[in-house]
């Protein structure tokens, strides 16, 4: 054992080495950790921050629109369907499996609830068309667990079974009523869910609501921290030093801040921004906060282990497919609020490339076990800012599947690589 | 000797064509240590992992305290307060040490909150009371621990829940020789403390240091069982590469073979 060197001199019987574990205590050794878990493969979200710069770099010094408020947020609304979609891709992928349906499924909740939308026929009201494209698109998820958990069958088999049939249920729907193929809508509620901003001016502060969200959030994430020193101190654990605590939320409340003073420049911050951050800080709340959440890393780490510890492994797979649905629906909704229509190439195209691509850029491993439900906004801002920054140069579709697919095929390696670092030096 | 708090009689189970266990009975009592020794491949997991609830037996039944009991999962065994330490450990790599010894069996706070703190707490206090561990910190990851310290987990993970028997399958195969005396003095600790222990180890020489009764299996039958005072031991080797079968494995026609 190497690390035990490390540690302390062997002289010490063993339950001593086990009281004098020394944490970091002042910034400059917490610094020096970070820097040896970094070197030792766990990454956390590192690539994605030099990924953020080195794009916004490239971009930015080829054109100059890139780097505008108005370019800003374009990029937040382009980003909000991919992130919310993703989510689900994140919990799928954390039990080491995957959904390669989710576009053409995102699409057919948005579908059902455009066709339960039009004017008259049937012409229901928003929240119950939307309810029922939300139960659709996580039905579709049950269904798909129930096979690949009763029947044995690998996800990867099954849902590319769904990918092909839900893009023709899309295609039958949308051809179903009209023969353009194209159907618009026309609730203004649903439209504005992507087509609106928090560009109210309450007290003369034009965005109010926008720096609401953003001191709250800070508030939020500092709270947290707070909460959890406290619980930690009061239990005599080791505890995170105070300054460290207040570095990380400073260096948050930075960023958060500027980009909704950024976006205030502009129209403001987009309202769907509201529903993918409630959405991130809901499901990261499940994820780390709860047995549920600890159930679906112990599924995606070591499955057996977790059925020996007596954790129904089929009922936790078949939640999450369902939760990939469900966000799936949720994504397909706002991305069909922004386009204010849904049409037969709904969740084609370049979707579903995109949203597990975000999944992995944001840092979640396609070997089950290990990533976070913040993966998915972060890795989703990376991919938007491609596809926007592309978008701005005029580049060619060709050009552009090209570049995309190799910032996919970075992300992989990065995972990959890092992973063989991590196992050498024995981290998860 | 006491009541047997927990009791195979005449328990099969066959994976395919083998017939990795034969109407076994077996039994541990509260407060002793009993040791099931056997060749590779003699049945020991099998029985254990029958007991746990990942499989289950084909026939015959398990009596605890006395009464019929039906487990189905492990979630069942550990209800009845059976803990068991298995030889292909079970840990979560991806999670840490606190992590792993509360799986399934997490505390929460208010209902639905993971109360992180109290469970960090409870095994650092069994980690350091078991002083078998030389971790760097309960928050590190399995994956990083060496093989003598996930031992040291998985046998905390055990103890930690009040159990009245535990079951230990090859405790001290990877570990040292200072890790394996304290493993021992463990084992004797519990019993001590009223537990009934079973060991499973191909280390006769351990087994005679904290056995009360030892068991022996051979090719899926039980051929023998000695009180530790009474044997030694060659008589114990020779019943586990030579011990008398009730049934000879191709010869019989039962319908378990038809
Ligand atoms: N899951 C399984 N599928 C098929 N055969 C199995 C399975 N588990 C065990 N067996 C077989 O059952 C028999 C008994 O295996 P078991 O693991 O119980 O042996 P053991 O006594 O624990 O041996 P060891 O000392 O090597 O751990 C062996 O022949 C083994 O190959
Ligand atoms: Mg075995």
């Amino acid at each position: 054992m190497s690390t035990d060197e490390k540690t302390s001199p062997d002289t010490l019987p063993a339950y001593e080495h086990f009281a004098v574990e020394k944490n970091p205590s002042t910034v400059s050794e917490y610094m020096q950790a970070w820097w040896v878990k970094v070197r030792a493969g766990d990454l956390g979200s590192l690539p994605i921050i030099v990924g953020l710069i080195v794009i916004a770099a490239i971009f930015g010094s080829l054109n100059e629109t890139f780097f505008t408020s108005r370019n800003f947020t374009n990029l937040l609304l382009q980003m909000a369907g991919w992130a919310t979609i993703a989510i689900g891709i994140v919990f799928v992928l954390l039990i080491a499996e995957i959904d390669l349906s989710v576009a053409y499924n995102s699409a057919v909740g948005a579908v059902v609830m455009t066709l339960l939308l039009r004017p008259g026929d049937p012409g229901w009201p928003w929240p119950l068309a939307l309810g029922v494209g939300l139960l659709v698109t996580t039905l579709v998820g049950l269904v798909m667990a129930l096979i690949i958990t009763k029947a044995g069958v690998p996800s990867f088999v099954v849902t590319l079974a769904f990918l092909l049939a839900l893009s023709g249920v899309v295609l039958i729907l949308t051809t179903l009523f009209t023969t353009a193929g194209t159907i618009l809508i026309q609730d203004r509620v649903i439209k504005g869910i992507a087509n609106s901003f928090l560009d109210a001016t309450v007290f003369g502060i034009f965005g109010f609501w926008g720096w609401a969200l953003g001191i709250g959030m800070v508030a939020g994430y500092g709270g947290s921290e707070l909460m959890r020193y406290r619980s930690r101190k009061s239990s005599g654990l080791p505890t995170k030093p105070l300054s460290v605590i207040a570095l990380q939320v400073g260096a948050g409340a930075v960023v958060i801040l500027a980009a909704v003073y950024v976006a205030n420049l502009d129209r403001g911050v987009p309202t769907v921004m509201l529903i993918v951050l409630a959405l991130v800080a809901f499901w990261t709340f499940v994820a780390t906060k709860t047995r549920f959440g600890r159930h679906v890393y112990a599924v995606g780490g070591n499955p057996e282990a977790a059925r020996r510890a007596g954790i129904d492994v089929d009922r936790v797979r078949i939640a999450v497919f369902m939760i990939c649905g469900l966000m799936a629906g949720f994504g397909g909704v706002i991305l069909a609020s922004r386009l204010s229509s849904v049409a037969t190439n709904s969740g084609g195209g370049n979707l579903l490339l995109n949203v597990i691509a975000a999944a992995v850029i944001g840092g979640t491993s396609l070997f089950g076990g290990s990533g976070r439900v913040v993966s998915a906004l972060l890795g989703a801002l990376v991919i938007a800012s491609v596809e926007n920054g592309m978008g701005l140069l005029g580049l060619a579709s060709g050009t552009k599947f090209v570049i995309t697919g190799m910032v996919l095929l970075a992300a992989v390696l990065v995972d990959a690589l890092s992973k063989r670092g991590r196992a050498a030096a024995g981290i998860r | 000797m006491t009541e047997p708090i927990l009791r195979c009689e005449g328990v099969s189970k066959h994976f395919g064509a083998v017939q990795a266990l034969y109407k076994v009975d077996f039994e541990v009592a509260s407060g002793e240590v009993m040791a099931l020794v056997g060749d590779n491949g003699a049945g020991k997991s099998t029985l254990i992992k029958g007991i746990a609830g990942i499989y289950p037996f084909d026939e015959g039944q398990i009596l605890f305290d006395g009464s019929r009991v039906r487990i189905h999962s492990p979630r069942d065994t550990a209800a009845l307060g059976i803990e068991i330490v298995y030889q292909d450990l079970a840990l979560a790599d991806n999670l840490d040490v606190v992590a792993n010894m509360f799986l399934g069996r997490e505390r929460v706070a208010n209902g639905v909150v993971l109360d992180e703190a109290s469970m960090e707490s409870s095994a650092r206090e069994t980690l350091d009371s078991l002083a078998v561990t030389t971790l760097r910190s309960v928050r590190q990851t399995v994956a990083g621990l060496s093989g003598g310290q996930r031992q040291s987990v998985a046998v905390a993970k055990a103890v930690m829940w009040n159990s009245k028997v535990v079951i230990l399958d090859e405790p001290t195969a990877a570990l040292g020789v200072a890790q394996t005396r304290q493993v021992l003095d463990l084992v004797r600790r519990l019993a001590d403390r009223g537990l009934a222990v079973v060991i499973i180890s191909h280390n006769l020489h351990d087994i005679f240091e904290v056995a009360d009764r030892i068991t022996v299996l051979r090719l899926g039958q039980r051929v023998a069982v000695f009180r530790r005072e009474e044997t030694t031991q060659q008589e114990v080797v020779h019943a586990i590469t030579a011990g008398t079968l009730n049934v000879v494995p191709g010869m019989q026609k039962d319908e378990g073979y038809a």
